[in-house]
């Protein structure tokens, strides 16, 4: 049974590419208004969940299921996932050249909002609401005027991403090692800006290899994951310990 | 299943203008030979000057043979099997839009170009040109008033001998290439246009082009003439119906700009690109060249081309007049089968002259779209200047992008800039885009338009909105 508080449960998911097997077998359980970490070891299958949960048609699922609100995410497109409020912060952000960041903001956000049945933004409202947002995120407003993530820096890719998720208001926000590649200033601006973004209606699943990020970002949960499986869950304590020992011991 | 497929959907949208106007039309037979030529003539009511010009156009023709230079694969054409002429019957000249046939009307309507709207919402002076004949010129008489010429190059011909006389074949002679002088020998029409000393034309000057009857091909010349101090802006537009054999359309434009003289020549090319397989479609073989003849003239090309099954052309600008200006602003499109070989030249002879090229090509499907270019920079050409920049863009792993630039400096006071990229829609973009809740076609549209953004920034407002209409239309179907 779904209890009402779950947005996403995970039941015996065995998810493939190219005939090698990488899920196997995984059980997942994420909460409204809850933390949850993911953390493993490389080629664990933690990439594969998120772009799979963003509905990434390069895998093959041969069992198991994914209901997401109640509804099988499996039969959903991306841009139907994301207009029912899935969010994926990329790991890497590609750029887009010829298509400025504020052109692109607007569509998505625009996008969303009819799809949702909601009035569009005009371009003075998206504008200030958008500036709004970067500056609680402390992005010059020169970037709404590059092209989407065209010569960003590390850490300007990562704030991008997490002004779209500020935008976009996900149920499901999956962050995809947003510490990855970020100094320590810029892995504490992006760090406030997910924790503004922590509400109760909404479960942030969080992919990380290092507990540096959840000394900022408290997790509710932690669940390793390691050879397609959930091997082991528990709280913040967890990430603490597998910081000191690695994963071999479990 | 991968997202490729998700592109391939997208790629795959019909060409809209493709139906047929059931409409009596006046046809002569197929084939090619003086009599053919004679019979044109004869029913344009030409004066004789205008046939003996056909028939050494032609007979220059029978001694040369197709080229075969471009990076192009064309099916043989049997030119005896080609309509030369073939006109919608009516029953008497034309005073006003009201006495056209109605069946015409509605094909222009069905195309988006109400020519009664356009006459009074857009102010946007039109000559729609039916297969072989204008059918109707509006706004002449407003025109008139400025002193402008705006009519069927055919009515030309006989109201105003003297500058087809002095103008025709002087920019682009019939003995150019094979393409040039066959239309030279049978065009049938098209548009021609004359604007006087220091007059700055009030509208802009479009021509519709639209073939309808089976196995016709069209070759139509336009004629533009600037005389000193004047501006002019004109578009022309083509389609075609959908069918499957090939149908040649190979016109000449010629433009001509006197001192000071600013012309900007639109281009909208839609005709028809043939089905998903490459079968039928329209050969678009056209010859444009301007002449900037004036000291501190301007010529100005902006072509849009997202039809034809193969595209081969050139606008060019012959900078003769010193300080003259050429400009070339291109967005080529080949999805499915279609070739283009397109470019531009841009001959240096006067000093300070000065161009500027920006192509960009889009392949998506099994396209192949060439880029090809010459800048010519003549003896005494001091201080020439010429920026080039070609960009491509591909979507998919099947079409090709391919660059000809070629480059002849012969002052060494000259300064060349060329500049080229090479871009790929990926399928990271795409994903990137959708998750965030922008569907696949309006994302390849979002990119695209973000690529041709510069060169649409040339067109007339109005034709900007419709370029970007027609792109989104064109790449529907495409990769894989």
């Amino acid at each position: 049974m779904t209890r009402p508080n779950t947005i996403l449960e995970i039941k015996d998911l065995h998810v493939g590419i190219n005939d090698k097997p990488i899920l196997q077998g995984l059980d997942l359980k994420l909460e409204k208004g809850k933390v949850h970490a993911l953390m493993g070891p490389n080629g664990s299958g933690k990439s594969t969940l998120a772009n799979l949960l963003a509905r990434k048609e390069d895998y093959v699922v041969t069992s198991g299921h994914i209901q997401y609100l109640g509804e099988d995410l499996l039969t959903l497109s991306p841009e139907e996932a994301a207009w029912k409020g899935v969010f994926l912060s990329f790991q890497y952000p590609v750029s887009i050249p010829g298509v400025t960041n504020i052109q692109f903001l607007k569509s998505a956000l625009n996008a969303t909002l009819k799809a949702q049945g909601k009035p569009v933004l005009d371009a003075m409202d998206f504008l200030k609401i958008v500036k709004d947002k970067m500056a609680a995120l402390e992005m010059p407003e020169a970037l709404l005027y590059r092209f989407v993530n065209d010569g960003f820096s590390g850490g300007e890719k990562k704030r991008n991403e997490i002004l779209q998720m500020s935008l976009l208001e996900p149920t499901l926000a999956i962050l995809d090692e947003t510490d990855s590649g970020l100094d320590i200033d810029a892995l504490k601006a992006v760090a406030t800006g997910i924790n503004a973004l922590r509400n109760e209606n909404r479960a942030i699943l969080l992919i990380t290899h290092y507990q540096r990020l959840l000394s900022y970002i408290e997790p509710d949960f932690v669940h390793v994951l390691s050879n397609g499986k959930i091997i082991k869950s528990g709280d913040k304590s967890l990430a603490l310990e597998l910081e000191e020992k690695g994963y071999a011991w479990l | 299943m991968t997202s490729s497929t998700d592109l391939n959907k997208l790629l795959d949208r019909e060409y809209q203008a493709g139906f047929v106007t059931d409409i009596e039309s006046d046809t002569v037979p197929p084939g090619l030979n003086e009599d053919t030529i004679r019979l044109i003539s004869a029913k344009k009511k030409e004066p004789s000057f205008m046939l003996e010009w056909r028939l050494k156009a032609y007979a220059y023709w029978l001694t040369l043979k197709e080229p075969d230079w471009a990076r192009l694969n064309i099916a043989p054409i049997d030119y005896q099997k080609i309509i030369y002429y073939s006109a919608p019957k009516t029953k008497k000249a034309l005073n006003s839009l009201d006495e056209l046939d109605p069946e015409l009307l509605k094909t222009y309507e069905k195309l988006g170009i109400p020519l009664r709207e356009q006459e009074r919402l857009n102010g946007i002076a039109i000559d729609a040109v039916f297969d072989s004949v204008s059918v109707a010129t509006t706004f002449k008489e407003k025109l008139a008033s400025k002193g402008i010429i705006f009519c069927a190059f055919s009515e030309a011909v006989r109201e105003h001998p003297e500058l087809i006389k002095k103008y025709l074949g002087t920019v682009v002679p019939y003995t150019d290439n094979f393409f040039a002088a066959l239309n030279a020998a049978v065009f049938t029409d098209g548009s021609f246009c004359y604007i006087p000393k220091g007059v700055c034309c009030p509208m802009e000057l479009s021509t519709y082009f639209r073939i309808n009857a089976v196995a016709t091909g069209q070759f139509e010349r336009t004629l533009i003439i600037a005389e000193e101090d004047s501006v002019v802006s004109y578009l022309e537009g083509c389609t075609a119906p959908m069918r499957d054999e090939n149908q040649l359309h190979a016109a000449v434009v010629e433009l001509i700009a006197h001192h000071r003289a600013r012309i900007k020549y639109s281009t909208v090319q839609n005709w028809y690109p043939g089905d998903k397989e490459g079968k039928g479609g329209i050969y678009n073989f056209v010859t444009k060249r301007g002449l900037c003849a004036g000291v501190g003239s301007k010529i100005s090309w902006t072509q849009v081309e997202t039809g034809s099954a193969i595209t081969w052309k050139y606008p060019s600008v012959i900078l003769q007049g010193d300080y003259s200006v050429g400009e070339f602003y291109s967005v080529a499109l080949t999805n499915h089968y279609q070739q283009a070989d397109t470019g531009t030249k841009m001959i240096h002879i006067g000093s300070h002259t000065k161009s500027t090229i920006l192509a960009k090509g889009i392949s998506a499907g099994h396209g192949q779209n060439n880029y090809r270019g010459l800048v010519d920079i003549k003896r005494k050409a001091k201080h020439a200047q010429n920026y080039t920049q070609c960009d491509s863009l591909l979507l998919g792993n099947h079409c090709g992008a391919h660059t000809f630039p070629y480059i002849e400096v012969k002052n060494q006071s000259a300064k060349i800039e060329h500049e080229a990229t090479t871009g790929k829609i990926s399928e990271d973009q795409l994903f990137y885009c959708r998750q965030r809740g922008i569907n696949a076609e309006d994302a390849i549209s979002m990119i695209v338009n973000g690529f041709c953004k510069q060169v649409f920034k040339e067109l007339p407002m109005e034709f900007a909105v419709e370029a970007q209409k027609l792109l989104a239309v064109s790449l529907e179907g495409s990769i894989g």
